[in-house]
Formats: structure tokens, sequence, C-alpha cells
């Protein structure tokens, strides 16, 4: 519960579209707080201008993600005492993605990629088929018990190297979507996804430097989804299958 | 969106791009595996060489007695001259953005010169 009694820290959050700057905003010190309770303080008692996104609020969405304090991570579950050591926090939007304005930026280049990589599940079965059976304990299944937990908040996207290098490389997100599928049983697209993603900005443009899988706030590891995908394209290379 | 994603290019250029990409990874970790064991081959030699003061002579010697040393090196150098222009064409295309047809011309003339050089060097002491 806040009082007017409460003492406030400088919050530098970006203002306006790619030409903008940081303003600053003193802001409520309490306990518990995340960076998404300060942005939303700011917007609802301060500047209502401010434009921002987010939806659940508990970690589920993957729609609140923003650069704070110069790592991008998801606001909502990022509590104030864990990012602001010294005393300060700034917000800034994504990187690697159109900024719209203030906190917003344009997903849109995002998700298309997940569409270049097929990231759609192809189905085999049809409505008059009985539910399919996975068995939970085998090795294709185990390989994404993780990576099916991906939602979307394009904190590793924002976070890689090689997207800022390489504007048509797919993606942490997108790469780990098309391992996800290609390891689904019930999956039909298999060689036309290997390859959606070979050619030049597909799963052998990643570095391995892991800073999706350091940064993921689900903590599961697109690298190692990017590394199934490198076998499974190379497997289909050299057996004629590509 | 970025063009290259939506680039409008046929399902044969597409697919033929996925392959090649695939074979050049496929290649220079190939190429990488045998560098491995090359080098630390290679590095045991000179050690061997610089403890046991061998001379050029005695090198050259070596090498004109066995088939074994020439068919190492050679197959150190093309291991390079296949692992070499791959990493190059990665940081041409990363850095410079340099990724076209002429990208490759460039980088399989840099192979070419790298197998020919090396390959020159064993046989002339080889022979």
């Amino acid at each position: 519960m806040s009082t007017s009694a409460d003492p406030t820290f400088p919050v530098l959050i970006w203002r306006g579209a790619a030409d903008g700057a940081f303003k600053r905003y003193d802001v409520p010190r309490r306990a518990s707080q995340t960076v998404l309770d300060v942005v939303t303080h700011v917007q609802r008692q301060i500047d209502p201008s401010l434009a921002y996104r987010y939806a659940c609020r508990v970690g589920m969405c993957g729609s609140c993600a923003m650069t704070v304090n110069g790592k991008a991570r998801w606001t909502c579950r990022t509590h104030v005492d864990a990012v602001a050591t010294d005393g300060t926090l700034e917000i800034a939007p994504l990187s690697h993605l159109p900024l719209v304005r203030d906190l917003v930026v344009d997903m849109a280049p995002f998700f298309d990629k997940w569409a270049a990589a097929h990231g759609q599940f192809k189905p085999t079965a049809t409505r008059y088929d009985d539910f399919a059976k996975v068995p939970p304990g085998t090795r294709a299944r185990r390989a994404i018990d993780a990576t099916i937990e991906c939602i979307g908040c394009a904190v590793c996207y924002a976070s890689c190297d090689v997207v800022g290098w390489k504007p048509d490389y797919l993606g942490p997100a997108a790469l780990n979507r098309a391992f996800t599928l290609a390891k689904d049983v019930r999956d039909g697209d298999g060689i036309g996804r290997l390859r959606a993603v070979a050619g030049d900005g597909g799963c052998e443009a990643c570095h391995t430097h892991q800073s999706c899988t350091n940064r993921c706030p689900k903590h599961l590891s697109p690298t190692a989804s990017i590394a199934g995908l490198k076998r499974l394209v190379a497997q289909a290379a050299v057996t004629g299958r590509l | 969106m970025e063009a290259s994603v939506a680039r409008d290019i046929g399902v044969d250029d597409a697919l033929r791009g996925a392959r090649y990409a695939a074979w050049r990874f496929v290649l220079q970790r190939a190429s990488a595996a045998v560098l491995a064991f090359c080098v630390l081959v290679h590095l045991a030699t000179i050690i061997y060489a610089m403890r046991h003061g061998l001379t050029a002579q005695a090198i050259v010697a070596r090498m004109h007695a066995s088939l074994v040393w020439p068919a190492f090196y050679a197959l150190f150098v093309v291991a390079c001259a296949i692992h070499a222009p791959l990493g190059l064409r990665a940081i041409a295309d990363e850095w410079l953005a340099f990724r076209c047809r002429a990208a490759d011309v460039v980088l399989a003339a840099f192979a070419l010169v790298l197998l020919g050089g090396g390959l020159y060097a064993v046989i002339s002491l080889a022979a």
C-alpha cells in the first residue's frame, strides 16, 4: 500500500519515436514493486500519454517485454529490487524491432519470421481420427518438454547479436518454434520446415553466443533448439533429403 | 518487414539456397574436425623438432622418406582450403552484407589460392 510519504526514485523512460529521448520521472518506491508497476504508475499518475503494452501481468502472455537497464526483460515479473542496483531505472523499448512510440515496438517482423520458419503446426490426422497418443517418455517428446513453453515475448530476439548484425536472421524464438514442430511426431511439414530454416538467414547463422538462453525469462534454451535444428538440417543434407 | 524474409525469390532458388547453406555448414564442421586433429599433430611436430634440434634439411629428408607426412600435410591443406573461405564468407555476410554471387566467386578463388599454394608447397617438399 502506498502513501504520500513513500520515497521516490528516478526512472528514465524512452519517449517518442526513434528520434526521441529519455525523460525522467520520479516514482514512489514500494515493496515488491515490479518494473511494470513503475511504468503503470507513470502512465496512470504522471503522464497518461505514455504508450506501453501489457496484458496478463503474471508472466503468461509475453507482451510486456522492454529493455530495462540495458537488458531485455519481461517487466511484469522483474522486481525493481533485482535490477535497480544503483537505485535508478532506465526503461527503453525492445531492440531489433521497429519502434512505434515510447515503449511500444512493432512485433510484426518478429511474428513474420515465425511464419517464415514454418512455425505453424501442419496436421497429419483429420478430425475423424482418434486423439494422437504421444508417450511423454519418448526421446522426441522429451526433446521439446521445455521448448513448448515459449511465450513469444521476443526477449531472446532483442538480445540476439546476430539479429542485430543480420536483419534477415530468423532469430531464436522462430527457430525454437521450428525445432519444437520438427520434433512433434504429429506434424507433417518435415523436410519443408527444415528447408525453411536452412539458408542464409537460418539456423546455421547462429553463433552460439547464448544471449537468448541467458536472457530467456522462462529459462528455456533456444540455443539448444537451434543446435538441434542444425543437426536435423545437416542430416537431411547428407542423406539427400533436403 | 525485412526485405529478405519476404523476398520475392522462386521456390527453386530458395531450395538451392537452403541446400547450399546446409552443405556449407556440414563442410565447415567436418573441416574443423579435421583441422583440430591436424593442428594438434602439427604443434606436436613443431615442439618435437625444436626440442630435438632438427634442421630444415633433416625435416625435408623425413618428408622425402615417407608418404605419410606429405599425405598428412595435403589433408591439412585441403581442410584449410575448405574451412577458411567458409569462415570468411560468414564474416563478409554479417559485417559487410557481401553475400551475392560475386562473394562466392571471390571466396572460391581464395579457396583455390590456398589449395594451390598449399599443395605446391607439399609437393615441392615431398618430391
